[in-house]
């Protein structure tokens, strides 16, 4: 009797504490967000996007350049990494199923998916900024690419692993070759989940300062020339918060709720679909 | 006869040509990348590792722009027990996490649940360290850092712990702020583990007159084991090199703390501070042994988690 | 939403629509809030567009030496020996003062009197609470509480550490022996914030804070500027005025590369923390140079009346013709 009920007990506290664990993950997701909206939605407005920023301790301005700048670095960076990052997917989930380099290769990419970022930037400032002369928006690009290349290659990677062995079969007993398979079948039927690979890529990078600190750098006026220096959304609510001026904290706020927003949604739509492929 | 021939060459040398582009793109990605990385770093900091030498670097705890003496042992410790306190926060609450999603949640509410802490994963880390800034730390310095220090201060063994002004730009809002980022990494894999063990280990557990609790306690987490082991290892992994958000919070100073209370830093905080301003050669090479110091260390924890999660994998999939 | 931002981002791309900026500069964020004033006169009035980051002078100094701006900005002269190392040119623009600021809701902005000892003592980490002896000694009308002090300072290298620490090391023998002066040195205590505008916000957040700004960065966020007591043994309080007085005795001398140090100047109304900020120029690329010199030339013009609203002290003009004759003998104008 007394061990029944002491087992009953221990099941409903523990029960209880995994309750609370969630309860704690939601309450801090709400708490974020809600301040998010509580405290950026207000202070959106149409200046915020149509105008540079003025001199700080004046009031007014925008955030043109830095959304600019960061729709300019995000698609650079996109451009790069998508092509290398499918391909190589393509590889691994393809031609390298066997082989033992391959499957190193495979977890080495995994690994690099969570590659502190900062490293990232520190590499691209040694290897392109340094060399060049100056901080450019391109730079920002590369540095971004390289962080998303791993998310696009895992993604392409499961996703083409989904698409079952027989239809590869089938399209290899009508003669086509390996390639004809990779791409016209496998690719095409994959197609969606590897769409969905590139917007998780877009969501992460999207989010990205550190990478940027030392590659785009930053810049007072929008320009639209990936060889200057360049703002960033990021980089710029880095700068605005941690500033003194309250005219910087209230664009900050904007800027981070268009921001996570921006990034959740992406993330979101990604997941609705392979949640839907996959089932 | 010789059109087709020619034909099938042609293909042939297609499908050649095809295959190395492809394997390139995966050789730069999974072997050439880190080697670059690795490289370049080490290259960068060669000046450093000459200078002060790879034993003295480590132990040393000089941060002396005006000298120029450079160690890496703040950083890395700041590093350690960031990573450290934030895991000891996240670990049971992720598996409580994982517990509540995979046995509790009535299942028409398991996609919504389990989005929403991914979510978390999404939120991007600078937002972490603004609301981190602007929320948490006036809360903590203000309010919860002095009536710990006034409650626990004199307890012996872990008053310690909470001496000194709280300013709540210290240790434990770091840290804290930390587990949140990271709890939804560690749960989605321990999740997934949970999901893996078949049903009938579980049913037969329920048959044999188990409660829930006893079930995950003695089938489910043992089972798991080495999944939760290498989720717990991949979420150190994400929070040794965070940045953003460990930079609003730390203070930046070269200091091991000694309580909860005392700002610090860490190997990615010196890196976003002085990496653009670091005057001399040997201050920025000193900066770039540390990111090379973070790359290595990250790089083999990740790989470690990787290789624990394949293990369970092997396990379970037929 | 994402697909439309990625058609915009190509629209723009492709058609290049490039208005370049035609200069970088980076360095100083004792200098930013003025430099980036002037700029944004500068590119109503011309249309040229002059981007300045304040990542402080450390960093200035590092991003001219590589050559990634056009220009660097340091609080902190370089000697003419590491200028002809470097290759670079240097001269003064504008001239502020260091103040110490501090964040005690119990006394208001009420204007505290602080001298070398006080200060270097709070910055040793000696002087622990805000009531000490001392600091009561030194404010006799004052209620100071009885609040511990947090020590607020850069966190990156910074010109405007370097005219705080040069202050130190001149008035506090201690100071001198134990951390000396320079862009960044190894602080005794204190939470590190990242730029002028990290520490005003780090001060303006802590209750108990004090930190050193430039006086407009106090200025622009109701913090209080601290009385610092000069050589005469004036407490002085930081204005556009008492710069200028500390500033009265600079001999400046083009041979030299304007290199002079203005903390701790003789004269009854001289502020103590008071320093100038120097630009600095790559030799060996005329080009970025001529353009930076076009801008700073249309400063010396028009830009006296905005540095005089945000109480820099702009420089006596035949200070200004002799930096023109400067420009001229290294063949940037």
């Amino acid at each position: 009797m007394n061990i029944k009920l002491k087992r009953k007990v221990e099941n409903y506290i523990f029960l209880g504490l995994s309750f609370l664990s969630a309860g704690f993950g939601l309450f801090f997701l709400f708490w974020i967000l809600g301040d998010l909206l509580l405290n950026g939605f207000k202070y959106i407005n149409i200046d915020l996007f149509t105008k540079d920023p003025v001199p700080p301790g004046m009031e007014g301005g925008g955030l043109k350049h830095a959304f600019i700048g960061h729709i300019i670095i995000t698609v650079l960076g996109t451009v790069i990494g998508t092509p290398i990052g499918i391909l190589a997917g393509i590889y691994f989930a393809e031609y390298g199923r066997n082989s033992k380099i391959a499957k190193i290769g495979r977890n080495v990419v995994d690994v690099m998916v969570s590659n502190p970022s900062i490293v990232i930037g520190a590499v691209v400032y040694a290897i392109l900024v340094k060399p060049v002369g100056h901080f450019m928006g391109f730079a920002g690009g590369v540095a971004l690419a390289l962080l998303m290349i791993p998310v696009i290659v895992i993604t392409t990677d499961e996703m083409m692993k989904l698409v079952p062995q027989q239809t590869r079969e089938a399209a290899y007993a009508l003669g086509a070759q390996p390639w004809q398979v990779s791409f016209h079948i496998v690719l095409k039927a994959a197609k969606v989940g590897v769409l969905t690979g590139v917007i998780l890529g877009v969501a992460r990078i999207s989010g990205e300062t550190a990478p940027l600190l030392f590659t785009s750098f930053n810049n007072n006026f929008t320009t639209f020339d990936p060889t200057k220096p360049m703002a960033s959304l990021t980089v710029t609510v880095f700068q605005y918060a941690m500033g003194p001026y309250d005219d910087w904290h209230r664009q900050a706020w904007a800027a981070s709720f268009i921001l996570t927003f921006g990034v959740l949604l992406a993330s979101i739509t990604a997941r609705y679909i392979i949640q839907r492929k996959k089932y | 006869m010789e059109a087709r021939k020619k034909a099938l060459n042609q293909a042939k040398l297609f499908e050649n040509v095809f295959k190395v582009v492809l394997g390139s793109a995966a050789l730069f990605v999974g072997i050439l990348l880190p080697l670059v990385i690795f490289i370049s770093l080490y290259k960068e900091s060669s000046l450093a590792i000459n200078h002060f030498g790879v034993i003295n670097f480590l132990t040393s705890t000089d941060w002396d722009p005006v000298a120029e003496k450079f160690g890496g042992l703040v950083p890395l410790m700041g590093t350690f027990i960031a990573t450290f306190l934030a895991t000891l926060i996240a670990a049971p609450i992720s598996i409580g996490i994982a517990i509540f999603l995979v046995e509790l949640s009535p299942n028409k509410l398991k996609p919504v649940f389990s989005t929403a802490i991914e979510l978390l994963a999404g939120i991007p880390s600078i937002i972490y360290g603004m609301w981190g800034l602007f929320v948490m730390a006036p809360l903590f310095g203000e309010k919860i850092e002095p009536w710990l220090t006034e409650n626990f201060q004199n307890v012996p063994l872990v008053g310690k712990l909470f001496e000194g002004s709280p300013t709540g730009i210290d240790v434990m809002t770091t840290s804290l702020v930390l587990s949140i980022m990271i709890i939804p990494f560690m749960s989605s894999v321990v999740k997934d583990a949970f999901n893996m063990v078949p049903s009938i280990m579980r049913e037969s557990a329920y048959a044999l007159g188990a409660t829930k609790w006893e079930v995950i306690k003695q089938v489910m987490i043992p089972i798991t084991a080495s999944s939760i082991a290498g989720g717990l290892i991949l979420s150190v992994g994400r929070a040794l090199g965070e940045t953003m958000a460990v930079t609003f919070l730390a203070g930046n100073v070269n200091q091991i703390p000694k309580s909860l209370f005392d700002p610090f830093t860490t190997i990615t905080v010196a890196l976003a501070n002085q990496f653009t301003e670091a005057d001399t050669a040997i201050y920025l090479s000193s900066l770039y042994f540390l990111a090379l110091i973070l790359f290595v260390i990250s790089f083999f924890v990740l790989y470690l988690s990787k290789i624990m999660l394949l293990r369970l994998e092997k396990k379970w999939k037929v | 939403m994402k697909v439309k931002k990625l058609a915009l981002a190509g629209i723009l791309t492709v058609t290049g629509v490039a208005f370049a900026v035609d200069i970088t500069g980076a360095g100083s964020t004792f200098v930013y809030p003025i430099i980036s004033a002037w700029s944004y006169s500068y590119e109503k009035a011309t249309g040229n567009k002059v981007n300045y980051q304040s990542i402080g002078s450390g960093g200035g100094i590092r991003q001219i030496e590589n050559r990634t701006v056009d220009f660097g900005a340091s609080d902190a002269p370089l000697t003419p020996k590491d200028l002809s190392e470097k290759k670079l040119l240097q001269f003064p623009v504008v001239i502020g003062g260091v103040v110490p600021t501090y964040n005690l809701p119990d006394i208001g902005n009420t204007q505290l009197n602080f001298d070398g000892k006080a200060l270097c003592d709070i910055y040793m980490g000696k002087i622990k609470k805000w009531n000490d002896p001392y600091l009561q000694q030194l404010n006799p009308g004052v209620q100071l509480p009885d609040r511990d002090i947090t020590v607020v300072r850069r966190s990156d290298g910074s010109g405007t550490t370097w005219i705080w620490t040069n202050y130190l090391s001149k008035v506090c023998p201690d100071w001198e022996k134990q951390v000396g002066y320079g862009t960044s040195v190894d602080w005794p205590t204190g939470v590190g914030g990242k730029g002028n505008e990290g520490v005003a916000n780090y001060v303006k957040r802590f209750r108990g804070a004090i930190g050193y700004v430039e006086y407009i960065y106090a200025k622009q966020n109701n913090l209080p500027a601290g009385k610092v007591k000069n050589k005469e043994g004036n407490f002085v309080a930081p204005s556009m005025e008492s710069f200028q007085s500390a500033a009265a005795n600079a001999k400046w001398d083009k041979k030299q590369h304007f290199y002079y140090v203005l903390t701790d100047q003789p004269g009854k109304n001289s502020y103590p923390v008071t320093g100038a900020v120097f630009v600095l120029f790559a030799k060996d690329k005329p080009e970025s140079s001529k353009k930076s010199v076009q801008f700073f030339d249309w400063v010396f013009k028009n830009g006296d009346q905005e540095a005089a609203r945000l109480s820099y002290v702009p420089l006596p003009q035949n200070v200004k013709d002799m930096i023109r004759e400067y420009w001229k003998e290294n063949g940037l104008m």
